[in-house]
């Protein structure tokens, strides 16, 4: 009973069917608010499901340039990592944190699991041997680049508020302070430099999922789809799959790090989907309100503006630790 | 129904082949993608590669130059991908008929690598989104 229960908790709910159809929903959601910012109706909200049954009926070709091994496994393992990720995450809400005796990954592993997805979209583009995706490479890894300095400083400021919340004297051991559940205790993004790490965090997130203005790597109007030109029929609905499954798992983790995690219970679950949907509508606006940055400007953008303001929410972060002031 | 064939006709992804066109039935073509119209409701949308289409659009009389290319970005399109021939000079050369650089009406060159290739004719100069979206609705209820 007991191994079909834990089967069915990783298979089902909350597991890989539940967050692929979330993720797709999620991808409606973000269709149908861009439509209607354009004042137009939008698809319909099976669309995405449709799209990846279609790409999975398609004809598959790997192109006669590529590699064919790293073509066709970089999106599995793509898929696999960010499906792992929100398996993780979903564990930390659903599981109530038990004091030392469950692994539930920490902080670490999750940055690890976040980062495979864009190593995956690079070594594939680079295996698929056309010009237009080797640009998209390029460009992919000088934004992988860009942004995960900025994240990890945001992650930083967050162990330090966690630590701040824990209480200078008891900092017992630091795998209870760098595991997720015990960091989802707590709502940061309400401090100073709480709120500033978010905001950058969101901005890494925004371009971790490739939306404008950091969808350089895919850029359909100059480069032709960039990354994922040379991707077609079930290899491209796998891409699409795991971007849907990012929709879920990125928010996510913003909303646990930030903003206190979804728990448990009616209400908090309420809570909780509130929380990923606001955080999900502002990825979207930012993606409708802002035209595509150069690659050059970006990695200006986040080394130049965004890194200075973490070391600044990082030093407040640790005044506050230092001076037990919870809202610096 | 097979369900390939359901899945297609929800969601055409549709690539933009300009062939020689004068710009005009392209314009009409991104129309179509305006609020006005907004095919995305039936879950058209426009994609960066040929390899992701379901449907090529195909704009204007085919050149000397571009059949080669016309015929590349078809035979990279992942089957089942239809063909739309927009406007009058893709259906059937237009007024430019008698030119030079004229190899042929967009029909006879796809048929020349793929005699099964399934062509839809959208004529008009330009046609307009409504006759566009017309035909594209013809086309899958054909399929």
């Amino acid at each position: 009973m007991e191994v079909i229960r834990h089967l069915f908790w990783l298979l089902v709910f909350p597991g890989f069917l539940f967050t692929v159809i979330l993720g797709l929903y999620a991808c409606w959601i973000v269709r149908k608010v861009t439509a209607l910012i354009h004042h137009r109706i939008g698809p319909p909200a099976l669309q995405p499901l449709y799209d990846v049954l279609k790409l999975l009926g398609k004809e598959t070709l790997i192109p006669e340039a590529a590699n064919k091994a790293v073509f066709i496994w970089a999106p599995v393992v793509g898929f696999a990592s960010v499906l792992l990720l929100a398996i993780l995450l979903w564990a930390v809400d659903f599981i109530p944190a038990r004091d030392n005796g469950m692994f539930l990954g920490d902080v670490i592993v999750a940055i690890y699991l976040m980062v495979i997805p864009s190593l995956a979209l690079i070594l594939g583009s680079s295996a698929s041997g056309s010009p237009h995706a080797a640009i998209g490479t390029a460009r992919e890894m000088k934004l992988v680049m860009s942004y995960e300095l900025v994240l990890v400083m945001a992650f930083i400021v967050v162990l330090i508020k966690t630590a701040t919340f824990h209480g200078i004297s008891d900092s017992q051991n630091d795998a209870q302070l760098l595991s997720l559940s015990s960091i989802a205790q707590y709502t940061p993004a309400l401090s100073i430099s709480g709120l500033l790490a978010f905001l950058a965090a969101l901005l890494c997130v925004q371009a971790k999922l490739g939306f404008t203005p950091f969808d350089i790597p895919e850029a359909e109007t100059e480069i032709a789809g960039g990354v994922l030109i040379e991707y077609s029929g079930a290899l491209l609905a796998l891409w699409k799959l795991a971007q849907a499954v990012m929709l879920v798992a990125f928010p996510l983790f913003l909303v646990i790090l930030f903003m206190g995690g979804i728990g448990t219970g009616f209400g908090s679950v309420l809570l909780g989907l509130g929380k990923y949907v606001l955080v999900l509508v502002l990825l979207i606006l930012i993606k409708n309100t802002n035209p595509r940055m150069r690659i050059d400007q970006t990695v200006k953008f986040f080394w130049f503006y965004c890194g200075p303001v973490m070391a600044v929410a990082i030093v407040l972060a640790m005044l506050g630790n230092y001076y037990d002031k919870w809202w610096l | 129904m097979n369900w390939k064939i359901w899945s297609l006709k929800k969601s055409p992804w549709v690539f933009h082949v300009n062939t020689g066109a004068c710009n005009n039935c392209d314009i009409e073509v991104v129309n179509c993608l305006t609020p006005k119209f907004d095919v995305e409701r039936f879950g058209v949308t426009l994609v960066g590669s040929p390899r992701h289409a379901d449907a090529l659009l195909v704009t204007g009389v085919v050149t000397a130059q571009a059949a080669p290319r016309l015929i590349q970005a078809y035979q990279q399109a992942s089957k089942p991908c239809v063909v739309f021939a927009i406007g009058a000079c893709a259906c059937g050369t237009g007024i430019f008929r008698t030119g030079y650089h004229v190899v042929g009406p967009v029909d006879k060159i796809i048929k020349e690598v793929d005699p099964n290739a399934i062509i839809a004719f959208v004529p008009g100069c330009p046609p307009k989104p409504e006759a566009m979206i017309s035909g594209i609705v013809k086309m899958l209820n054909a399929l």
